[in-house]
């Protein structure tokens, strides 16, 4: 038994669904649960959608897309204000603990081996232990290498925390001066400098 | 390492404020810990010397960069710390290529790579995700920069299914407790105080609807009234119990137990 309802009726119910829900939710979430016994077509439901994101555009908090699906936020100009409400302040991460996240998001997937080499130094195991426990990251498989080695990935979560959609959405990645270093290695004058 | 510079106080609250101060490379013993704890490892080490000597890490001086490493392990290895094995490698890495440099190149081995080539490109790649961490750690997050907006769903029947009812005999317990504590405050002249019921309800209502969280359920008791005072708390709880106006609960059997006031229709 499918039942129909009025485009307003359907922006009512994305809206609170989307308000009460306690992740993001998305459209598939939806036509599981709320929607399950109404008709609506995948462009009805995304036009409910751009509806609500509209109708916040002027307020405080905003309709956005995130990893998982859609949530209501506070804008994040109003965040200094906000922050007032708790008195624990977030968490700071340690450079190695970025360095590490940095290290797979950008690389993934990637080992474990693989991250102590670019950084130069021995991954704690407590770092790792915390990025999987946050589920931020996950073990995607494994390296046919000596030691089978786990592959590490970025989860939709991490994506969540950062309000992100996907991996596309992180800052590009630093440039290397690979350019410089061929002319480097390419020109016979350029050596150590007299002392 | 002269005396009078080891004998220079150094602040060094932060890691930071201590590598920009020295000079030179001389460190204060006091303070390498300090610094060498700041650094994520022997590539970090190596970029903050080639930064702090504004050298184009391409344009990499092996020779002084070898030296001040050098200095670095040896200080290390003076304060006896344990000495991470990474920054060891760095420096035989150093030595080595800074040996390399020195021989004459074969005509022969054309193919010969600049030996500082491999060193570079691990420096450059370290940098990179150094600067990558930093961008990622910049991006708006969720309880630091974003909050999450949600609503709640109102459904009073399961909020009260969720919160265990008191048993009586718990609340007489904890009534005992209260009585054996007020004993030791009783004082043994005795005034006619009319202490009212009614009186003492509201009293109760009004410190409830004062506090938005439960109160707990010793906290209502005045130690000073004596026994006939805990009595008449005890009543008006009971009264207030009875009409609805409060709610009393109690998460485990022998925790404290709380009372807060019954949310109206």
């Amino acid at each position: 038994m499918t039942r129909r309802v009025s485009d307003e009726q359907l922006v009512e119910l994305v809206e609170a669904a989307i308000f009460v829900a306690d992740k993001p939710l998305s459209k598939k979430h939806m036509k599981e649960t709320v929607l399950q016994e109404i008709s609506v077509s995948d462009r009805r439901l995304q036009q409910a959608i751009e509806t609500i994101s509209e109708h916040y555009q002027t307020r405080g908090i905003k309709l956005v897309e995130v990893g998982t699906g859609y949530r209501f936020q506070a804008c994040p100009s109003l965040s200094p204000w906000l922050n007032m409400l708790w008195q624990e302040k977030a968490p700071k991460y340690s450079r190695a603990t970025l360095e590490t996240l940095a290290l797979i998001a950008y690389r993934q997937p990637i080992t474990r081996g693989e991250i102590e080499q670019v950084r130069g130094v021995t991954v704690s195991s407590n770092i790792m232990k915390s990025l999987l426990e946050r589920q931020w990251i996950k073990v995607v498989g494994h390296k046919e290498v000596p030691g089978k080695p786990a592959l590490y990935a970025t989860t939709k979560l991490f994506l969540d925390y950062f309000s992100l959609t996907g991996l596309d959405g992180l800052p590009k990645l630093p440039e290397l001066q690979s350019e410089k270093l061929d002319q480097m290695l390419n020109d016979p004058s350029v050596r150590e400098p007299s002392e | 390492m002269t005396e009078q510079q080891q004998q220079t106080p150094l602040a060094f609250l932060k890691g930071e404020a201590v590598l920009e101060k020295p000079e030179d490379l001389y460190i204060p013993p006091d303070a390498l810990q300090v610094i060498l704890e700041s650094f994520e490892g022997p590539l970090d080490l190596l970029l903050y010397l080639i930064k702090r000597h504004k050298l184009d890490i391409l344009e990499l001086p092996i020779l002084s960069i070898t030296q001040q490493y050098v200095r670095y392990v040896e200080m290390m290895q003076e304060m006896q710390l344990e000495l991470a094995g990474e920054y060891l490698v760095m420096a035989a890495l150093l030595a080595q290529i800074k040996s390399r440099l020195l021989l004459p190149k074969h005509e022969e081995l054309e193919e010969e790579e600049d030996p500082r080539a491999e060193l570079v490109r691990r420096l450059q790649e370290y940098e990179q995700f150094k600067q990558a961490a930093e961008n990622l750690d910049k991006i708006p997050r969720v309880d630091r920069d974003i909050f999450i907006a949600r609503a709640l769903i109102e459904d009073a029947n399961d909020n009260a299914d969720s919160l265990p009812d008191v048993e009586l005999r718990e609340l007489l317990l904890a009534m005992s407790e209260v009585m054996a504590r007020a004993k030791k405050f009783e004082h043994h002249q005795i005034s006619a105080e009319a202490l009212s019921t009614r009186e003492r309800m509201s009293m109760i209502l009004q410190y409830l609807s004062e506090n938005p969280n439960p109160v707990e359920f010793s906290v209502l008791f005045s130690m000073e009234e004596g026994r006939s005072g805990v009595v008449v708390t005890f009543i008006a709880m009971l009264e207030l119990l009875k009409e609805q106006l409060i709610a009393i609960v109690q998460v485990n059997i022998g925790s404290a137990i709380y009372l807060s006031l019954k949310l109206q229709e």
